[in-house]
């Protein structure tokens, strides 16, 4: 059967969506459930936690750059400097390794 | 009169959105130059490509999509892997639930739904106490552009942007991250081992075998449900949810 471009991103779309939008739609409630309630607390942490490491290490050139610009960028954040500063230092961090790696 | 300062409020909300959405629109522009590269590798042309990102907005789930689309896979294919490496987004919505005032409506909620990206849900959840959906709606009008167009140009320049370049704004997702889970875990000991047994574990389920040929998107939602759970069960939070 001949698949067509345009209905593979229209199912992309549906079903990504679908999973975002559903939980939001559904849930109108404050969960009064203890363990849920610090279950869903706890979720955005490990999250992003799990996504940053070791995926950075992966996402530079250089691993060493990557494993550098993790460390850099947990001691900038704390001492708490903002969002924007903690992405483009580490950013430019990368840059500059890179150069004489 | 009520309504007046609402609107004045949505507003200034839907500004900071803007502002916040700045870095995650820089980042998402040298993540999706890459994701365009893929798409052409995999025969779509700027505008399909385009069109995946500004509906589907995910890194990973595109560049799976993109991949089975190459290889010519069955449309229910296409949608149950779909559903496996987003299924995270089913977590953070149900997250961001909880920050919603009840009285938010279903359109408002729909709308949010659009908005849920790793780094905009990272933004969104960070902000004190209840969610203004306006301020997520801000930040992926700024991003959702950045997205789009950086996977345009990877299918239309391929590999014109000198790689220490791409290199160096690649970690500016992962510096975004850290600036949004480090603070907190600076004031609560949980978050901080938390945090550490999460990139631990990734790491480990990254490399070692038999865990090692598991996909990105199904480590994720493995690890983050797994941790989680007994974080929860072993530690309850006290009344700090809408702290997060």
């Amino acid at each position: 059967m001949q698949h067509s471009t345009p209905v593979y991103i229209l199912i992309m779309f549906l079903v990504t969506y679908m999973i975002r939008m559903i939980p939001l739609a559904l849930i109108r409630k404050e969960i009064k459930n203890k363990t849920l309630r610090s279950f869903l607390f706890y979720v955005p942490y490990v999250t992003l936690a799990v996504m940053t490491f070791p995926a950075i290490i992966n996402a530079t050139d250089s691993p060493v750059s990557g494993a550098l610009a993790l460390i850099f960028g947990i001691i900038l954040a704390w001492f708490g400097m903002p969002l924007l500063q903690v992405s483009v230092l580490s950013c430019l961090l990368v840059f500059i390794l890179e150069l004489f790696i | 009169m009520g309504k007046k300062n609402l609107s004045s409020e949505n507003r200034t909300w839907f500004k900071k959105g803007l502002r916040d959405g700045v870095p995650i629109s820089l980042g998402y522009l040298a993540v999706a130059f890459s994701l365009g590269i893929a798409a052409k590798n995999a025969g779509l042309s700027a505008l399909e490509a385009s069109a995946a990102s500004i509906l589907c907005m995910a890194s990973a789930g595109e560049f799976g999509g993109f991949t089975l689309i190459a290889a010519g896979a069955s449309y229910l294919e296409l949608a149950v892997m779909e559903f496996v490496i987003n299924m995270r987004y089913m977590l953070m919505s149900a997250a961001l639930s909880q920050k919603l005032g009840s009285d938010t409506s279903v359109l408002k909620r729909m709308l949010l739904g659009l908005t849920v990206t790793d780094e905009i849900f990272g933004i969104s959840i960070a902000v004190p106490n209840a969610l203004n959906p306006f301020y997520s709606y801000g930040a992926v009008c700024i991003a959702a552009p950045g997205w789009t167009l950086g996977t345009a140009l990877g299918v239309i320049m391929g590999n014109l942007l000198p790689s220490n370049v791409v290199s160096a704004l690649s970690v500016g997702l992962y510096g975004m991250f850290l600036a949004i889970i480090i603070p907190p875990a600076r004031k609560n000991k949980v978050i901080a081992c938390l945090i550490a047994i999460s990139m631990l574990l990734s790491a480990l389920m990254t490399y070692a075998p038999p865990f090692c040929g598991i996909n990105q998107g199904f480590r994720i939602i493995i690890l983050t449900v797994l941790i989680s759970l007994l974080a929860a069960i072993i530690c309850p939070c006290r009344e700090e949810n809408n702290a997060a």
